[in-house]
């Protein structure tokens, strides 16, 4: 009987001491954080520009025709290392044109005036307030970046199951159906290119705006496009939305879409 | 119970074929690579983090790094030391590791990892 008890008490003791094992290894732990070497840290760089939400107001009277666009597509696709194929449904898309009808399905007339029926429209992901893709993303690989309201990929969560682009109204995303590494005119060494079996869409420029400079279409359109936080009510996007009437994609859906138009 | 030494010598065929790759590739075991360091990372002494904690911890800091600068919007990495550094695989790890091949792929080759970050990641940004 003796030998039971004894026993009993040395594994008693014995399992309160591995209970309190990790627990006192925290407080160890945080004794030397708190007074030894300094810690890594991350921060934003210095030259960052920063938004409640980037909005860009796209003045299309001054982008008349295609040979005016098309500049800023160029800009876009090289920077970006955006492929290009011939082959419609392979087709990848950043930014790109269309015509009103498309753009706008919902304020469009049977009977335009000339201008806008024939002026090329440049539509872009509009990086929602409310973006349906990133309530269809399954694996959280696209998301709304809280700090500037930007909508973003993960690319290297993306499982490529296209739910977003089908449940994009826009159009906005494009798959990956081949490797797009070989259909990349010229490649810039400082961006990342996608590989096969990802979405990708337009990031307005996030890279860029982490080191101080305005998007690229937004640089090539020499004025044409304005962009700036649309909480700023001295941003030149709000100075643009004060004096002209603009109109939005599909903005009866609900999406609250970032990219505004002056026709 | 008569086929005594039929069985016993089908069991020694037996082992010695199961057990051949031990024995036939017995003390041929390959080497651990050692790193190749290029000019500018021998002149640059340090890394990001200590040597010992990079050897170990490079996928954990790499992670680390890709999920502040998609997520969060945080770009700059400051070390124990104060020292600023963009974080970038492309830009800043391949700017003084540009010998991909004999710095990443030995390793990576020995362990038998594949890491799949040279499929979108420029390899040698330099273009050299």
């Amino acid at each position: 009987m003796e030998s039971r008890r004894s026993f009993l008490k040395v594994a008693g003791v014995a399992a309160l001491g591995l209970g309190t094992t990790p627990a006192l290894k925290a407080v160890a732990a945080s004794g030397e954080a708190g007074g030894g070497a300094p810690q890594p840290q991350v921060k934003k760089g210095a030259k960052a520009l920063t938004a409640k939400q980037w909005a860009m107001v796209i003045d299309t009277r001054k982008l008349q025709t295609a040979a005016d666009v098309e500049p800023l597509i160029e800009a876009c696709n090289k920077i970006h290392n955006v492929p290009h194929f011939n082959n419609k449904n392979h087709e990848i898309k950043w930014i790109w044109e269309t015509e009103f009808k498309h753009a706008f399905p919902d304020k469009s007339n049977s009977f335009l005036n000339e201008s806008v029926e024939h002026r090329p429209f440049p539509v872009l992901c509009n990086h929602c307030e409310n973006p349906p893709c990133v309530r269809a993303c399954p694996t959280k690989a696209t998301f709304k970046r809280e700090s500037d309201g930007i909508v973003l990929m993960d690319f290297h969560r993306c499982i490529g199951c296209r739910f977003c682009m089908v449940a994009c109204p826009y159009g906005a995303r494009s798959f990956n159906f081949r490797d797009p590494k070989p259909f990349i005119k010229e490649m810039n060494r400082k961006f990342p290119h996608r590989m096969k079996g990802v979405v990708e869409k337009c990031n307005f420029c996030a890279e860029r705006l982490a080191v101080g400079e305005m998007p690229a279409c937004v640089e090539a359109s020499q004025g044409a496009i304005a962009f700036g936080d649309l909480y700023d009510p001295h941003s030149p996007v709000r100075e643009l939305l004060k004096e002209n009437f603009t109109i939005r994609r599909k903005q009866v859906l609900g999406t609250e879409p970032s990219v505004y138009y002056i026709v | 119970m008569n086929d005594k030494n039929k069985i016993i010598a089908g069991l020694i065929v037996f082992l010695a074929l199961f057990t051949f790759p031990v024995w036939y590739n017995l003390g041929k075991a390959a080497p651990a690579p050692e790193v190749i360091l290029t000019e500018k990372a021998k002149e640059a002494k340090v890394c990001v983090m200590p040597t010992e904690y990079m050897r170990a911890n490079h996928m954990q800091l790499l992670d680390h790094w890709r999920h502040e600068v998609v997520r969060n919007a945080k770009r700059v990495f400051v070390n124990a030391d104060g020292k600023e550094y963009t974080m970038s695989l492309s830009n800043t790890c391949l700017d003084c590791h540009s010998n991909k091949a004999d710095f990443c792929d030995k390793c990576h080759d020995y362990a038998s990892v594949s890491p799949y970050c040279y499929e979108c990641h420029i390899d040698n940004p330099k273009g050299e």
